[in-house]
């Protein structure tokens, strides 16, 4: 199985099942009964603010930390019980821990050394990696004399030279300027693809999670708030964090009398028909959804005006209405088309692009 | 438009020039190393390849050192010494550095704390008292000799040497290398670990490169001090190492014999190969990776069976390293202590007698440490100050000489001060060198590295922008030197002073050479002339006691003072 020496994978992808997990340090209750699949071949994100217990989690599959209660399986096999050397896990550390007595080869190498390959293999191995990362010429260098992106994929070669089952990145595209991390990120991407490899990718940054993964977990104080694909989370948020966490959300509380929604001090919209949300809801919709006008299309509510504030190829009105307050995003035409605060204006509400939570 | 042209000249015009107060305190400085430290090394280069009498080159002295027995057994026995020292001391260092900075280990506290105890005694002093306790006829082997019917030769010849200075000088590779393994960002070691690495060869491959900069800066402290040591060797009557030597030349066949400065060049040579080596290692491995939060290898927690091998070890460390402390002490005490594990009678009688004949001794110490450190701070103080706060030209010149003088041996010093300054006659006909303050000066330049760091240290804590805040608002570079920097750094500076004070109080090594009468002589040479002669063991080791707790208590201080000055800073940031 270790033949292989152009890290084309021959090996099939395996899945990840976290069971029940439980850990805490000391009194600090760090991760609350996670449970969550990664199936095989994905590229799965761990999304949440710092300190939500990301990092914890990842360690723990890679077996730097103990649950105290729960398991986890990889490719069927609990590992609950195993230490890191024997897991064959790859992981990529947000510090990179590149080596700095060895160079650039020796560092891709030692993976391999340690699971006692060939030399003549260990030398192609190490060349078809840095091959594959860009970086075949840069072999002898030592890592202080690579730049940050350099590094970043130094440390990637010699996680997956070694063709571990599951790649775990934490925040691998942090250290690097706005630029970088989008063109990184995209090869990462590339290369998960190519090596069907299953790979847990942990960040703070939405955008990115968004914009190459293909399911996301979103944490919260140690706990799974929701997993599902970006467009799932975005569309349909399970609750109030996962809301307000994806982008800019208006989350309206109210009630549901007949078949409208009713809100504030008794503004009424109608419910569209396939609706049925709980008697006493939340609605959230994303502030691109509504439209304002000069004149009351049919259905539009009356609202002042608050504040403008300019985006760029959007204008974020804040709106009241009544003791209800909305964001509402409008493309920017001219600044002659500006509503202006202090202005009378109608808001419409599609109801159903909205998510309902219940109360 | 004012700020612009301010903003543009600033970087280059503030600190590019120096102003002639700081050019004038680098030339005193610069002056005070070439009187001190060059002149006397010189000097004794000068007549190493010199003739005799008419002074014209000659390698003659060189050839005569080769040709000659005794110097040769000499070399190599230092060489030898020194090494094993190197080696037992590693020995002892590598498992404690192990178990402290691996795992959650309580004893940590107490590992740590044994790294004072080589400052604050110098080797010598246990030396006769490890003979009570090791010796041939010492408790350990007559204990041995009656139940076990064997004897095992610690002290006998280099074997006591070997053995008193490695349990003396590990601490130096301890604390070193457990500093350089702690400093290890702990993901270099799950980066090995999550590629399949574990275990002892994790160890070898990742932690101890890793911390190998640390470990040779100890291991060629261990090495050049084992070199420079004379008394321990000559207290266990061995007399053919090149220290020893190089002091019995001198002192007995005369100032004017070549050997012994040809002795000082060798020994020198070995002092400089080592600080080679040691900055070779260190060249461009500056591993201390950024840390990351959780800073440090990981520390497990260790399974019971592990604990008590751990506990296991580092108690019997532990006894061997208060060794000659608590034999110094019952030493002290006792009446008659010889063929018998322990003394046969107890007595305050020593220290009654130390009080009232060598009070001298005490009181010449505390003058000539004080004096030693206060020059030390001044110009540690002052060199910190031209390195870090000016781009006076060849400032790194004066940090070089003074860590220089850190590798000259302090044999090699004393003779050459000898050498120097005896031709320099005082109005009355008698030489300088004869004079107490010689002994000062010779301490002054042996330890002006240690105040040099204390200082360096605490003003590079100092943010540049507080002088230049006090210089916007008019005060010139003398006067914000005076109100804002000093008083900021006056805890660092005192840390420096005891250290300077505490390790020149038991500096031996040229304070041997320069000692011209008793009534000059500090506490230490009492120390190694009471030690010498049977009866005087028991006042030796009373004074010894003495200076112990007097050292002891001056780095409990300092340790303090960085403590308290630390944590004022944290108050006010
Ligand atoms: N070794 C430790 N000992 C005690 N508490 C810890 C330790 N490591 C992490 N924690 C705590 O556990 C919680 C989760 O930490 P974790 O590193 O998993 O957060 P994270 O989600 O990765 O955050 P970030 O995005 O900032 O990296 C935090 O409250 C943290 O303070
Ligand atoms: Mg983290």
């Amino acid at each position: 199985m270790m033949q292989t020496m152009d890290l084309a994978r021959t090996r099939a992808a395996v899945d990840v099942d976290i069971r029940n997990v439980d850990l805490s340090y000391g009194v600090n209750h760090v991760l609350k009964d996670v449970s969550l699949r990664i199936k095989p071949g994905e590229f799965f994100a761990f999304l949440g603010p710092s300190g939500c217990g990301k990092t914890t989690l990842l360690r723990l599959i890679a077996g730097f930390n103990r649950a105290d209660r729960g398991d986890v399986l990889v490719g069927g096999e609990d590992v609950s019980n195993l230490p890191p050397w024997k897991r064959d896990v790859g992981m990529v550390f947000q510090s990179y821990a590149l080596w700095p007595h060895m160079s650039v080869a020796q560092n891709v190498a030692f993976g391999l050394e340690e699971r006692k390959v060939p030399k003549a293999e260990v030398v192609r191995r190490v060349q078809a990696a840095l091959d594959l990362v860009g970086l075949g010429h840069l072999a002898d260098r030592k890592p202080s004399q690579l730049s940050g992106g350099q590094q970043q994929r130094v440390a990637v070669a010699r996680t997956i030279v070694v063709e571990p089952k599951v790649l775990l990145l934490d925040e691998p595209l942090s250290n690097l300027d706005a630029k970088m991390r989008i063109q990184v990120r995209r090869e990462l991407r590339d290369l998960q693809q190519r090596l069907n490899l299953t790979t847990i990718f942990v960040t703070h940054d939405q955008e990115e999670a968004n914009a190459i993964c293909d399911r996301i977990a979103i944490m919260n104080d140690g706990v799974i708030q929701q997993i599902g694909t970006p467009v799932e989370l975005y569309e349909k948020p399970a609750n109030l964090f996962v809301a307000n966490f994806l982008g800019a959300a208006n989350v309206i509380a109210g009630k549901i009398e007949g078949r409208s929604f009713v809100m504030g001090e008794g503004l009424q919209v109608a419910l569209p028909e396939e609706s049925h949300p709980p008697t006493n809801a939340r609605l959230v919709i994303r502030p691109h959804f509504l439209k304002v006008d000069h004149a009351p299309p049919a259905g539009s509510l009356p609202a002042v005006v608050s504040h403008i504030e300019f985006l760029g190829a959007n204008v974020r009105y804040g709106l009241t209405m009544g003791d209800v307050s909305l964001s509402v995003d409008a493309p920017f035409q001219s600044s002659t088309a500006l509503y202006k605060p202090g202005e009378q204006v109608f808001v419409t509400m599609p109801l159903d692009k909205g998510a309902w939570l219940a109360v | 438009m004012t700020q612009a042209v301010l903003s543009h000249k600033r970087p280059r015009g503030r600190r590019a020039s120096a102003t002639p107060g700081q050019i004038g305190l680098a030339l005193a400085i610069a002056a005070f190393f070439v009187v001190f430290l060059a002149a006397p090394v010189a000097t004794v280069v000068y007549v190493a390849f010199t003739e005799k009498g008419t002074g014209a080159f000659t390698l003659i002295n060189f050839v005569d050192f080769a040709r000659t027995d005794l110097f040769i057994r000499s070399f190599w026995n230092s060489i030898y010494a020194s090494t094993m020292t190197v080696v037992v001391a590693s020995m002892i260092a590598l498992p404690l550095a192990y178990i402290t900075t691996r795992f959650d280990f309580r004893g940590s506290v107490l590992i740590q704390t044994l790294a004072f105890l080589p400052l604050i005694m110098p080797p010598f002093v246990g030396a006769v008292a490890m003979l009570l306790l090791f010796g041939r006829n010492g408790s350990i082997n007559l204990l041995l000799d009656d139940y076990f019917d064997f004897k095992i030769p610690f002290m006998e010849g280099l074997n006591g040497v070997i053995f008193v200075q490695s349990i003396h000088y590990f601490p130096f590779i301890l604390v070193n290398l457990s500093t350089a393994m702690r400093n290890i960002d702990r993901s270099m070691e799950e980066a090995a670990q999550n590629l399949g690495s574990s275990g002892f060869r994790l160890f070898r491959r990742i932690v101890l490169p890793l911390a190998m900069p640390g470990y040779v800066a100890g291991a060629s402290l261990v090495f050049v001090k084992v070199m420079d040591d004379l008394a321990t060797p000559l207290l266990l009557g061995v007399k053919d190492m090149l220290a020893p030597q190089a002091y019995l030349r001198v002192t007995s066949v005369g100032i004017t014999d070549p050997m012994g400065y040809v002795i000082s060049v060798v020994l020198v040579l070995i002092a400089v190969l080592c600080m080679w080596l040691w900055a070779r290692a260190v060249a461009g491995k500056d591993y201390n990776t950024e840390q990351r939060g959780g800073g440090g290898l990981a520390k497990r927690s260790m399974k019971p069976h592990e604990k008590w091998i751990a506990y296991g070890v580092v108690l019997l460390i532990l006894l061997l390293v208060l060794a000659p402390h608590i034999s110094l002490l019952l030493l002290s005490f006792a009446t008659v202590w010889s063929f018998s594990p322990l003394p046969d009678a107890y007595t305050t009688a020593h220290y009654t007698r130390v009080f009232s004949e060598s009070f001298d001794y005490i009181k010449n110490t505390l003058i000539y440490s004080s004096l030693a450190g206060l020059i030390d701070i001044i110009i540690g103080g002052a060199i910190a100050y031209l390195v870090l706060r000016t781009k006076l030209i060849g400032r790194t010149w004066l940090d070089w000489a003074a860590s220089a003088a850190l590798a000259i041996p302090g044999v090699v010093l004393g003779i050459g001060f000898l050498r120097a300054f005896y031709d320099v006659q005082l109005p009355g006909g008698r030489p300088l060198a004869t004079m107490w303050i010689m002994i000062v000066l010779a301490l002054a330049v042996r330890r002006l590295a240690y105040a040099l760091r204390a200082c360096y240290a605490s003003l590079q804590q100092i943010s540049v922008s507080l002088e230049e805040a006090a210089e916007s608002l008019g005060a010139t570079k003398l006067r914000s030197a005076r109100k804002i920097l000093l008083p900021l750094m006056v805890g660092g500076i005192l840390a420096g002073f005891i250290t300077s004070f505490a390790t020149a109080a038991v500096e031996l090594s040229a304070t041997l050479m320069l000692v011209q009468s008793s009534d000059d002589a500090p506490l230490v040479y009492g120390l190694y002339v009471f030690m010498q002669s049977a009866a005087g063991r028991g006042p030796g080791a009373a004074l010894g006691v003495i200076a112990v707790l007097l050292v002891a208590a001056c780095t409990y201080l300092s340790h303090l003072v960085i403590e308290r000055t630390q944590s004022a800073k944290g108050a006010i940031q």
